[in-house]
């Protein structure tokens, strides 16, 4: 155990700390998101809603689940994923926002 | 392979292993991009009726819900940072309380999916095949989707089972726990999931 720091998993431990911190975040841009629904602001009302979702998952997975700790690997995989969610959408709506 | 290396540890790849757990995320992610994909269409095409059909849900409960899932994703967080530091018994303590925090929410489900069988909003009943075709789309997302989620909620309730015997067997310990983090990786996605599904079925009137 005498080198039991040095671990295979090359992530520097985080503390207690910025979890709750990062809790606390998610939790105050619920009851953001909660409050908008609340009030009447037509399209944008949607919007809204989708931009504090991504701010949240955003959030969640630098966090939580450690990306920003990962080796660049990891995060252009990421975002090569949300690329083609993206572009699906895009492509989606290019063809129903004419009917 | 220097001599300085564990020999336990000669054909241990923890990176690798938490990739390989990302690359089935991305799986996850095109399972329910699919289902993301129809609700934008059919909410499109029938703005009108998805508003109506959602004033039937309950803002209060998924909030609660929503909640409970933050709050779950934290104590899984807790429970590797309480592993890296050493503390098997902490990180026990924190994999139990998702667990309990994860049956909260399957409750609340059960609660919230009993109301609506009492009111006959189920897929294919009389009540709401009489409805116009917007809401009864949005009652099918809202069940399959939801459905999905849940039947997720409770495969990871059974994969975290599974980490705190390993926990507790010494398998799961301060040099060796890639099979905790991955169950993490796992249980952040199901929360992900809820974080953008709770305003799109709850929020939208």
């Amino acid at each position: 155990m005498s080198n039991s720091d040095i671990h295979n998993s090359g992530h520097q431990p985080h503390g207690y700390g910025i979890y709750f911190l990062v809790w606390l975040a998610l939790l105050a841009l619920t009851a953001l998101t909660v409050t908008v629904a609340g009030l009447d602001f037509g399209a944008l009302t949607v919007t809204t809603a989708l931009f504090v979702a991504s701010i949240k998952s955003y959030l969640v997975l630098k966090i939580f689940m450690h990306l920003g700790a990962e080796q660049k690997a990891f995060k252009i995989f990421v975002i090569v994923a949300l690329f083609f969610i993206v572009i699906s959408f895009v492509l989606l709506f290019s063809d129903y926002s004419f009917i | 392979m220097s001599a300085q290396d564990h020999v336990i540890h000669a054909h241990r790849d923890d990176v690798g292993a938490r990739m390989g757990m990302w690359l089935f995320l991305f799986t996850e992610l095109l399972l329910f991009g699919g289902l993301f994909f129809i609700y934008s269409v059919y909410r499109f095409i029938n703005q009108e009726q998805f508003h109506l059909a959602a004033k039937e849900l309950n803002p209060i409960i998924g909030t609660f819900n929503t909640i409970i899932l933050l709050t779950s994703s934290l104590t899984m967080a807790l429970a590797i940072a309480a592993i890296q530091k050493k503390n098997k018994g902490l990180s026990i303590f924190f994999q139990l309380i998702t667990i309990l925090l994860a049956f909260g929410f399957l409750i609340n489900k059960f609660f919230e999916w009993r109301v609506k069988l009492h009111h006959d909003l189920f897929p294919g009943s009389e009540v709401l095949l009489n409805k116009p075709k917007g809401e009864i789309l949005f009652y099918g997302l809202y069940y399959v989707m939801t459905g999905l989620h849940g039947l997720h909620v409770i495969i990871g309730i059974v994969l975290i089972a599974f980490m705190t015997r390993l926990t507790i067997k010494n398998i799961i310990n301060q040099d060796s726990y890639v099979k905790l983090e991955a169950a993490g990786l796992y249980w952040h996605l199901v929360d992900i999931i809820w974080i953008f599904l709770f305003p799109l079925f709850y929020l939208i009137t």
